[in-house]
């Protein structure tokens, strides 16, 4: 079966948990996670629902392969509608979180209503309760889950919560669990405050069972693992050197948005860069980096786990911080540094530690502070405004950036409302960085034309996850395109957005399409689902969560005019580099996108498309 | 007959590449002066860069697939850049 087929429904204003079966027809057509919970999600809620009010739904969703012996097999997904843009929200996370809600028996939690006051639910097995989380309130998420664990006597609780960023409701607060593993885009966490919800703490015994064809199963992940090892990125690069290492490789290609997009090229990339974090500190003689690690039943370990150098400005007098923490991926470290024209790879690593503390997105966080330089820079933010210098390129005023926008103070709340709304009040929309409000990842799509395309259309706003089509135009994987065409990409990127959707969906992580395609991910699915799992089946799956998710923005007010990007994209050319004098061709690309997708010319499913699909 | 003309590039190596470049690297930067004519291939073999690891190859941040790397030339000013297998996201 790969489900639990229950569901654990919470409605949060009258304070009581039911449990209702799955919908296995929905199962069919939505596999799980990502896709089945936004099914849910856009059955139960009037699509032009405030993000924030107690009528948005939140839900937390595992796959069919979560907390099964498939690698990587240990994501969950949040999904709700998204402060920080009106549309689909749908953030998914690794650590140990999801595999737990699936050993405690369920698929998914469905939440609902808004608490009087603040609480946090309590699940193990088939009992569940919201408790009081009044003492809880105010505090980090790290302090959080300790509290927890410490209260109910149990190490081994698993607590996904929110930070105080996520009860001022920062636009882009993100939900944290296992400590350094987020449900990190889109404001997801804001809602969770929005709805007085601290935590959610998990302890399952129950294992997976249920799985259809175990002997097949067996083969199916074992033969997958295989893939996995024998392959020189998932196998060698990425546990070695973690998604850091594009730092190099997107600067060297003249993709590496700088300075709020202004540059595409950073001066210091080497020094933020994974080589950079192996390297010994003169300070101390020690590496930022401590160790590789990762997530639930994950065989590559891509996850960064760092030391600060304790005698670095931003932790000198705080020991807090001085421990083993999560380390900096690359869309942070880029979002935190490049796109600040920040080179201090310590400051870097403290204001991701913050960003994980307190729960926040660092990708936008790093990169609204990318704006506030720049209109500091043309003076329209001045110091007697933002209480502080903030030049490109400081690192102090990132480390103060990142403390004001986590605990609410000052500008912090101007910055807390992300790029859109505060270059909008200060009168200039044009240098948000975003899409439909979301704020761009690191790659700059002067330089990888397919990216404009993917950010554009992208159904949760700008965002590099749904469609990596970095992996061929930039790695090769799994065939070589030339980033600086847009020949050919409108077919690239549906068939990235469509395959991705069933990755997500499955339960596993995204990484695996490295090495994998859903070729072998199709055996592991069929071995594990009851029905016949075919590759038709998937590829349609996948293409019609993407039209569902698509269908919702639409009924919640977007239209073509939305599938943007900003004017500096696609009218100022980058500077150097090999895309030298290149803007976004997205005019070129996006009527063509939308005839394969079966749209029409508007961006709305055709009606023959939403047949096809069952839609 | 006239003296080989010469000509300055920039080498660079990353990732576990860096470890095929001698101690006096400036991070993962090496500046060479070469022959004029000579190719991408010829720089890999001279650092013993094993072919399989040279995965990632970019003058001056331009794409050369493995077939092109016997062929394509160096310019004076070029920088060639070369990674292992590697992704991210
Ligand atoms: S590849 Fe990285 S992010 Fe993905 S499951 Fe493994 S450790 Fe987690």
């Amino acid at each position: 079966m790969g489900w639990n087929r229950k569901v654990l429904r919470v409605d949060l204003t009258a304070g009581t948990c039911k449990e209702e079966p799955l919908n296995m027809q929905w199962a069919q057509d939505y596999l799980g996670s990502r896709g089945l919970a936004t099914k849910y999600l856009v059955s139960e809620i009037d699509p032009k629902v405030d993000p924030l009010s107690a009528d948005n739904k939140m839900i937390m969703a595992t796959g069919p392969l979560t907390g099964t012996m498939a690698s990587t097999g240990g994501r969950y997904t949040v999904v709700t509608k998204g402060p920080l843009t009106g549309a689909i929200a749908c953030s998914n996370s690794g650590g140990f979180f999801g595999a737990e809600m699936k050993f405690a028996g369920w698929d998914m939690i469905i939440f609902e209503g808004k608490s009087p006051k603040p609480v946090y639910l309590f699940v193990e097995n088939d009992k569940a309760e919201l408790r009081d989380a009044g003492h809880l309130w105010g505090k980090s998420c790290w302090d959080t889950e300790e509290t927890i664990k410490h209260e109910l006597q149990d190490p081994l609780v698993r607590v996904s919560s929110i930070g105080v960023a996520g009860e001022n409701q920062v636009l882009f607060a993100c939900v944290v669990n296992d400590l350094h593993r987020a449900a990190g885009r889109s404001g997801v966490g804001a809602v969770m405050g929005s709805k007085n919800l601290k935590a959610v703490a998990l302890r399952g015994t129950k294992g997976v069972s249920g799985i259809k064809d175990f002997r097949a199963f067996m083969k199916a992940t074992t033969d997958a693992k295989k893939v996995l090892a024998d392959n020189a990125v998932t196998g060698q690069g990425l546990p070695t050197y973690g998604t850091q290492v594009l730092m190099n490789v997107i600067n060297e290609m003249g993709a590496l948005p700088t300075r709020n997009h202004r540059d595409v090229q950073f001066e210091d990339a080497g020094k933020i860069s994974a080589e950079a974090m192996a390297e010994k500190r003169p300070s101390d003689g020690k590496s930022q980096l401590v160790t590789n690690a990762a997530c639930f039943g994950c065989t590559i370990a891509c996850g960064r786990i760092s030391e600060i150098d304790k005698g670095h400005f931003t932790v000198k007098n705080s020991p807090k911080y001085w421990g083993a923490s999560g380390g900096l991926e690359y869309e942070a470290a880029w979002a935190l540094g490049a796109a600040n024209g920040v080179g201090d790879l310590e400051a870097l690593q403290y204001a991701n530690m913050i960003c994980n503390e307190q729960g926040m997105d660092p990708i936008s966080f790093g990169a609204t502070v990318g704006a506030v330089m720049e209109l500091y820079d043309m003076g329209v933010i001045t110091k007697d405004i933002l209480g502080i210098e903030a030049p490109f390129g400081s690192a102090e005023a990132l480390a103060k950036m990142v403390e004001m926008t986590a605990m609410g103070e000052g500008f912090g709340k101007e910055i807390g409302q992300g790029s859109k709304r505060l270059c909008t009040k200060f009168g200039h929309p044009e240098l948000s960085m975003s899409v439909k409000g979301q704020e761009f990842p690191a790659y700059d799509s002067r330089g990888i034309q397919g990216m404009g395309l993917t950010y554009a259309t992208s159904n949760r706003g700008a965002c590099h996850l749904r469609s990596y089509t970095v992996a061929s135009e930039v790695l090769g994987i799994p065939v070589k395109t030339d980033p600086l065409t847009t020949e050919g990409k409108p077919e690239l990127v549906k068939a990235f957005q469509d395959a991705t959707a069933v990755f997500d969906s499955a339960g596993i992580c995204v990484f695996t399409s490295f090495a994998w395609t859903l070729a072998d991910v199709q055996p592991q699915l069929d071995a594990a689902c009851e029905g016949e799992w075919t590759m038709d089946k998937l590829n349609e799956v996948g293409e019609r969560i993407w039209n569902m998710e698509r269908m919702f923005n639409n009924a919640a007010g977007f239209t073509a005019k939305d599938d943007n990007l900003p004017p500096r994209l696609t009218t100022e050319p980058a500077k150097v580099g090999p895309a030298k004098g290149l803007v976004n061709g997205l005019a070129t690309m996006l009527p063509e996108y939308y005839r394969i997708r079966g749209w029409t010319p508007e961006g709305e499913p055709t009606t023959e498309t939403t047949a096809r699909l069952g839609l | 007959m006239s003296a080989q003309l010469k000509m300055k590039i920039a080498f660079k190596l990353f990732a576990s590449l860096t470890d095929y470049l001698p101690a006096d690297r400036k991070g993962n930067r090496l500046e060479l002066e070469v022959d004029e004519g000579t190719t991408v291939a010829d720089l890999i073999r001279r650092y013993n860069v094993p072919e399989k690891s040279a995965h990632l190859v970019l003058v001056n941040g331009v794409f050369i697939p493995p077939s092109e790397r016997i062929r394509h030339r160096l310019q004076a000013g070029d920088e060639l850049a070369i990674w292992p297998p590697i992704a991210g996201g």
